[in-house]
Formats: C-alpha cells, structure tokens, sequence
C-alpha cells in the first residue's frame, strides 16, 4: 500500500458526508458471555461495597456476594453447555474476540469452581487464635501499615481486616475465565494481565510473615511483567507477519491459505522470523505462567511466600487457564508450524517433568515442595498437549480438572498444621503427624498419593489419560521419560507420608487447627472429587472428550 | 522513510529493556525497563499498523498503555511496601527464601 494511500486512512473519513453512519455497532452476544459479565459484576459491586457498606458487615457481604456470583456464573456455564455450545453450536462470539466452545466452557466450569473452593478457603476465620477479640482470616490487617510498626498493631487491634481481597479474587477468576477463550491476541493480552494484577497484589497480603509475602509479590510481579512484555512483542511480531491479531486469519496466513494477499501482507508474510520469534515469545510467555523449566524460577518462592489460601487457588485457577490459552493457541493458531514446535515443546516438557521431580527431592518446606511437584505436573500436562490430537485436548482437561482440586484440597490442609509463628511449613514439624491427627495426616496423604499418581485416586485416571494420548501421538519416549519422572516424584511424596505416620511426633510440634465449615468443604471437596475421578473417571472422561474440539 | 527502520528501533529499544531488567538491582529501575518493553512494543504495533494499512495495530497501542498504566499502579503499590518495610528497594536484599 502506498503512503498516501495509507495516509487516507486518517484524512478522508472526516471530510466523507457521514461517517459516523459508517460504523457497524458490534453486535455482542451477552448471553454466552454470561458466566464472565457476572463475575466482573460481581467484583465491581465487591468494589462498591468496599466503598459505602460499614466495616462490620463487609465480610459478610463480600463473601455472600462472591460465593453467588460464582454460583451463578458456574450455573451459566452449565447451561451453555446443556444447550449445546460445548459441541453443535460451539462459534466465535463478542465479534470474533471470545470462543464459545468445548475447551472454553469446559475450563471456564473448572476456574469458577475453584474459585469458589479458593472463596472457602479465603473467608476462613477460625485458624488463626483471635486478635483483640476479633476473628482473623490469612491476610494482612491493613496492607499498607509496615510490618511491626505501631500503625499495624492498631489495625489489627481496631479488628480491619482487607475484604478487598474478595473482588480482587472475582477479578482474577474473571481474567482467567476470559483467558482460555480468547480468540484473538489483543483479548489473550488483557485477560492475561486481568488475571495477573490481582494475583501481585493478594501475593503480597498475608497475615503472618509479611515480609517474605511482600517478597513473593515483587518477585511476582517483576518476573510476571517481564514474561508479560515478551508476550506483548511476540504479539507484535504476529500481527506483524499476519496483518491482524484474530486467531483464525493468522492460521490462514501461517497455513498459506489466505486470499486477497495485498503486497504488504505479501511482503510481511514472506518473513518467517516475524511468525517464528512472534510465535515463540508468545509461547514463552504462556510457559511463565504455567511455571515449566526454564520459566519457573517464580515458582518456588511465591508458592512459598503468597498466604497459603492465595497459592492454592493460584496453583489450581492459574494452571487451568494459562494450559487453555497454551491449548488454543498452539492447536487454532499455529497448527501449520507444529513441525517446528513440537521439538521444543518435547524439550520443556522433558526438563520440566524431570527438573520439578528432582528438585523437589531437596525440599525441607511442604509449600516449596508443592511447588516443584506443580512444576513437575506442568510437565506431565505438557506431554498431552504435544499429542496435537483430540485425546490429547481431552485428556490435558481432565488432567486439569482433577489435578486443581487436588492442589486446592492440598493446599487447603497445609493452612490447618500451625505453631506459634503462622503455619508451621517446615517439613520436620510435620514428622509423627499422624499419630497426633490420623485424620488430617490420611488426608493429606490421599492428596499425595493423588499427586503421586496411584491408582484409585484422580492423579492417576489423569496421568494415564495424558501418557496415552502422548503415545497414540507419537511421543513414546516422552511418557518413558514422564513414568521415570513419577517414579522419583512417587518418592519424595512417599516420603512425606512416612514422615507423618512413622516417626515420633516432636514435643513442641505443631497443632491442628479446627476449621469452620468453610475449609471442611474446601477439604471434603477435594476428597470426594479425588476418589470419584479415581475410582470412576468414565463419565468425566466423556464430558472431557465431548469438550475436546476448539472452534476455529 | 522505510517503516522498517522504526521496526529496527523497536527491537533495540526491547533489547535495552530486557537487559536493563536482568543487570539493574534496583526494583524502581527495573520496573521502568519493563515499561520501556512495552513502549518498545507499542512502537512495533504502530509501525505494523502503518505498513498493513489497518488501524488494529494503534488501537492495541492504546490498551497497553491502559494496561501498563494499571501495572505501574499495582507495581509501585507492591515495590513501595517493600521498601518502607526494609528501607531498601534492591532486588538483591529480598532474598528471605533463598534455599
């Protein structure tokens, strides 16, 4: 296109008669994007209610408001896929920017209810002994008093507590419901930073040990922003090779079947660094939040540091999402190059599924220990997404299902084990905990084994689900390598185990806390779902290979 | 002049960014590298926009600033609290869970 040409652009639509006539409204269809409108209503209101409603009654508002919200939310959910827009009606919605289809609807369901389990869990009030004769949750009286200082000794005693923590939750949730369906690279960019502010902020809000959650939350935050601006040129570099962010014209443009080429898409196309570098940032982009080696450095620390209730939804919601962006991007967009990325995609998983397994052997704090381990299943998940097949869609859905409940079920017991300082995370102060609450010590164990992948529980229907889509799509070594990296993860979960029923408690070991309903539910859930999808994952299995086509 | 030229800009200006967040120590400068990313990226889309001849290039130029405008909300929030706890803002002196 020549310069005047393209400077016409900006000049001759003010002089034409009426432009304003010209322009088509969107046309937005509101019902299927329902399960997102009412989630960011809902933090909205979260907002309002922060500003008007007295101190007093703001927990009780924010957490009923939240928990329906993300009950109706789920309900949309339900319904969109009752009506068929999971398979025959699956389309591209909100003028090209959302897909409505199977994977989306099928993680949406997953995110909302983890969120409403990460809710449980953040609401809960009964752990922490009360201060001043109010009851406290996980997170920080006022987040702006400096730790120590007289200013956070009077907010706590006047009893504040950050109920903002509840919208900032429906933000996150909203973000992440966007993510998976995004069908252009302008949406996957806003969702993905939606998503991501939130989390910075409820990283850096815990209750006890404040400055490591601070920590956690630059360390967040600057390696988030960093990932997220690799992104942002990777998309710069595709909407420069294709000439147009939507998902569907790029695959015509990298598979070569686009018509009308005009000389500068012509000219841009003939360029493969744009689409490899663009592609390949993109990506890159997308493993950071997965946290597969070589991104993951985050990881340990901010699994560490975040409150615990903030890690455990962190882990569960974060994983499900950014797994449906990687999904749809590398399945809708960049098929025609998957001779290209399947090596590399070979290699991450590779060294994740090995280097979170081995790594994790020398962990001494059961949060940093967690986190290798969701290193080490990021990699497992990544195997089923180099299937390129639709088991290997169908299976990583599953796997992402049962794996969320198991982290939040997880994550939800590190909360209860306490001493004096907080949560007592440190692994030694776990040893005989089996004898002093076989309950919580044989459900944490259940989890374990979950993560470990013994059959009878979730992890396994999942991992089997994954290595033999892996295999069917040609990755055989990769599942050999996947089942050495479950052996030597099998041992250091094992180890925990003996840990807790066959050594002696300590005598200044820790204590069990006695949760309200809130965390009983997050934990029973985690539970039931881990046996049933263990036990009888037939009919999941189904629902996730129904799920498993992208609209394109 | 050939828009290739501002390409070639962006890139550099992206490249100083990154290297400025991996050798900087203080977590302000740090944070300003990465906004310079992403006015680096703003400059490609601009750039791609003006050589495709559509404007969906310069309208997400408008969204990142908006988005970089919300990060630098919630990044000073962050990096502030850390420094009035420890009177420092150098990335290297948060290292509580070093293993």
């Amino acid at each position: 296109m020549s310069a005047s040409a393209v400077h016409s652009l900006w000049t001759t639509a003010a002089t034409a008669a009426d432009p304003i006539a010209k322009i088509d409204a969107p046309k937005i269809e509101y019902g299927q994007l329902s399960p997102t409108l009412i989630v960011v209503c809902a933090a909205i209101i979260g907002v309002l209610i922060e500003a008007f409603v007295p101190r007093k009654s703001r927990y009780l508002a924010q957490v009923f408001l939240s928990a329906v919200a993300l009950c109706a939310a789920f309900a949309a959910v339900v319904a969109l896929a009752a009506d068929g827009y999971g398979t025959t009606k699956a389309h591209i919605a909100a003028m090209g920017a959302i897909a409505v289809d199977g994977p989306s609807l099928f993680l949406q369901g997953t995110i909302l209810l983890a969120g409403l389990v990460g809710l449980f869990t953040f609401a809960e009030r009964r752990l922490d002994p009360e201060a001043h004769g109010n009851r406290v949750d996980s997170f920080a009286a006022q987040a702006a008093s400096v730790p120590g200082s007289d200013s956070e000794k009077a907010a706590v005693k006047a009893g504040f507590t950050t109920t903002e923590v509840f919208p900032l939750l429906l933000f996150a949730v909203a973000g992440m419901l966007v993510f998976p369906s995004a069908n252009d690279l302008l949406t996957l960019f806003v969702a993905l930073e939606v998503f991501s502010l939130p989390l910075y902020l409820l990283c850096a809000l815990a209750r006890r040990k404040r400055l490591m959650s601070q920590e956690a939350a630059v360390k967040y935050f600057l390696l988030g922003a960093f990932a997220s601006a690799f992104t942002l040129f990777g998309i710069a570099l595709l909407y420069g090779y294709a000439g147009s962010v939507s998902y569907a014209r790029i695959a015509q443009v990298v598979d070569g079947t686009v018509t009308n080429v005009d000389p500068a898409l012509a000219d841009t196309m003939g360029n493969d660094a744009l689409l490899l570098v663009g592609g390949a940032m993109i990506v890159m982009g997308l493993l950071f939040k997965v946290s597969a080696v070589p991104f993951h450095m985050w990881t340990p620390d901010v699994y560490q540091g975040a409150p615990t209730p903030v890690t455990g939804f962190m882990a569960a919601a974060t994983k499900v999402a950014a797994f449906g962006a990687l999904l749809r991007l590398l399945y809708v967009v960049l098929p025609g190059l998957r001779w290209d990325w399947r090596p590399v995609m070979w290699a991450v998983a590779i060294v994740t599924m090995l280097g979170g397994a081995i790594v994790a052997i020398t962990q001494t704090d059961i949060k940093r220990l967690l986190a290798y381990s969701s290193i080490a299943h990021a990699g497992f998940i990544l195997a089923g997404v180099i299937a390129t097949s639709k088991d290997g869609v169908s299976s990583v859905l599953f796997y992402l299902a049962a794996y969320s409940f198991v982290t939040l079920g997880a994550f939800a017991v590190v909360t209860l084990v306490r001493d004096a300082g907080g949560e007592a995370t440190h692994l030694s102060k776990w040893a005989g905990l089996g004898r002093r609450s076989p309950l919580v010590a044989a459900v944490f164990a259940v989890f374990l084994l979950a993560f470990a992948g013994i059959p009878l529980t979730s992890g396994f229907a999942g991992k089997f689900a994954v290595f033999k889509a892996a295999a069917e799509g040609g990755a055989a070594p990769l599942v050999v390598i996947g089942v050495i990296s479950s052996a030597v993860a099998a041992f250091f979960y094992i180890r925990v185990i003996v840990l807790m029923f066959f050594s002696e408690p300590r005598p200044e070991g820790p204590t069990v806390a006695v949760p309200s309903p809130l965390t009983m539910t997050a934990i029973g859930l985690g539970v039931v779902v881990t046996l049933v999808l263990g036990v009888a994952p037939q009919y999941f299995l189904d629902l996730a290979n129904q799920a498993g086509v992208f609209v394109r | 002049m050939n828009p290739v030229n501002y390409l070639y800009l962006s890139a550099l200006l992206f490249t100083i960014g990154a290297t400025g967040v991996l050798i900087r120590r203080n977590a302000i400068v740090v944070f300003m590298c990465i906004e310079l990313m992403l006015n680096a990226c703003n400059l490609a889309f601009v750039t791609f926009s003006r050589m495709h001849g559509n404007l969906d290039g310069q309208v997400i130029a408008f969204f990142t600033m908006v988005v970089a405008a919300a990060e630098v909300v919630v990044g000073l929030a962050i990096i502030v609290s850390l420094f009035r706890s420890r009177h420092s803002a150098s990335v290297d002196d948060a290292s509580l869970m070093k293993l």
